[in-house]
């Protein structure tokens, strides 16, 4: 069940209200009933008896939803002392081979757990059981990102002890992704060096909104054009903060780097906590 | 991006905000955009009138209203207008920009009855 919305628990959230047609239709037709606003000015001046048009004061941002339900999660995590990590990408980028690789390394000295997004399958989700690890997949079916609502219940599924290390795979797409919170302390933006060094400037919101950037398949360097320093300087022309580590985690070149990584921002959430 | 389901979600704060304010139609919805937020307004046009169809705002009209990105320039310490989150400062050529307007997707008011 979910605190926020108060809708029945592991159901897909639908939208559609129950449509309840108790609106008090009185129709007193004003004169100019019908008349049409062309453009939009400033002040809407509404002579008041004249018509029943009125305005309505929102001042909400489209997503205030959307960000509710990522405060709730953000408050899950930080009073269980847990670290969230938003894993975001292209397809392919090697998500799911960076994650299984990095649970190999820290599953003795850490509790974790993956939540998987994809349009379809099941088959993240398995790879990451094989390790041993729990992991919840999500199909977004049609949707094209995770959001929070339905990351919010996928933590109450997982059930997972203080001090977890909860990775979030986001479903492959270095846009929609960008703009929907989930509570995470960081998003991670994976590139592989097998995708062009512009992505960044290319895909300029999935960039400005992470916090690190993971150049992967590095292995792959020598049989390629990428240009690494290239790739890392337009990274940092839309986002001076970003952090760049680059590695491989098929060989496990550089993968030392991103464990220290984890093992600091772990450190940091073990601070708050205690 | 996802035009789509931001649509939905406006659809979602109108319904909600229907039964507070006391309203049963929509007949303009104004919303403010801005230039960096990612959000392409023909795609949001498009999206809305697909995803309001059948509501209280099926006959709606959409206004956005397009809001310049501005941000901070560190190393100048003023204020300048970018288009993409990649420029640099006009004036200095600095990349250490920290965006201060011009991100956000609004509702901003409705006109109802």
């Amino acid at each position: 069940m979910c605190g926020v919305c108060g809708c029945g628990e592991g159901h897909i959230h639908s939208h559609d209200e129950p449509h309840d047609h108790e609106h008090a239709h009185d129709h007193h037709h004003g004169h100019d009933h019908g008349h049409h606003h062309h453009e939009h000015t400033a002040e809407h001046a509404h002579a008041p008896g004249l018509t029943q048009a009125r305005m309505v004061q929102i001042e909400q941002d489209i997503l205030a939803k959307n960000n509710r339900y990522a405060d709730e999660n953000r408050r899950y995590f930080s009073e269980r002392g847990m670290l969230a990590l938003n894993l975001v990408s292209s397809p392919g980028s090697g998500k799911t081979t960076l994650l299984t690789e990095t649970i190999l390394r820290l599953k003795d000295e850490l509790s974790m757990a993956v939540i998987e997004g994809d349009q379809q399958t099941a088959r993240d989700a398995d790879r990451i059981r094989a390790t041993g690890v729990p992991a919840l997949q999500i199909n977004t079916g049609k949707g094209c990102h995770l959001d929070a609502h339905r990351v919010g219940h996928g933590l109450e599924s997982l059930n997972l002890p203080a001090q977890s290390l909860l990775f979030i795979e986001n479903v492959g797409n270095l846009v929609c992704p960008s703009a929907f919170d989930l509570g995470e302390a960081h998003k991670v933006v994976i590139l592989s060096v097998t995708e062009g060094e512009d992505k960044p400037i290319k895909y300029p919101d999935m960039f400005h909104a992470a916090d690190l950037m993971i150049l992967n398949k590095t292995d792959l360097l020598p049989y390629l054009d990428f240009d690494s320093a290239q790739c890392i300087q337009y990274a940092k022309q839309v986002n001076p903060r970003i952090k760049v580590l680059s590695l491989s985690a098929k060989t496990g070149e550089g993968m030392e780097n991103w464990l220290t990584w984890l093992r600091a921002e772990m450190a940091l959430q073990r601070i708050a906590y205690a | 991006m996802h035009e789509m389901s931001l649509c939905e979600s406006v659809l979602q704060i109108i319904e909600q905000q229907a039964k507070v304010q006391q309203f049963a139609k929509v007949k303009t919805v104004w919303l403010e955009i801005g230039a960096l937020s990612g959000v392409e307004p023909e795609a949001m046009q498009f999206s809305f009138e697909v995803v309001m169809q059948g509501s209280l705002a099926a006959q709606a009209k959409l206004e956005i209203i397009q809001v310049p990105g501005v941000a901070w320039c560190m190393p100048c310490g003023c204020e300048v207008l970018v288009q993409q989150l990649y420029d640099e400062c006009p004036h200095c050529g600095s990349h250490q920009l920290q965006i201060v307007d011009g991100d956000q997707m609004r509702i901003k008011e409705l006109e109802v009855e």
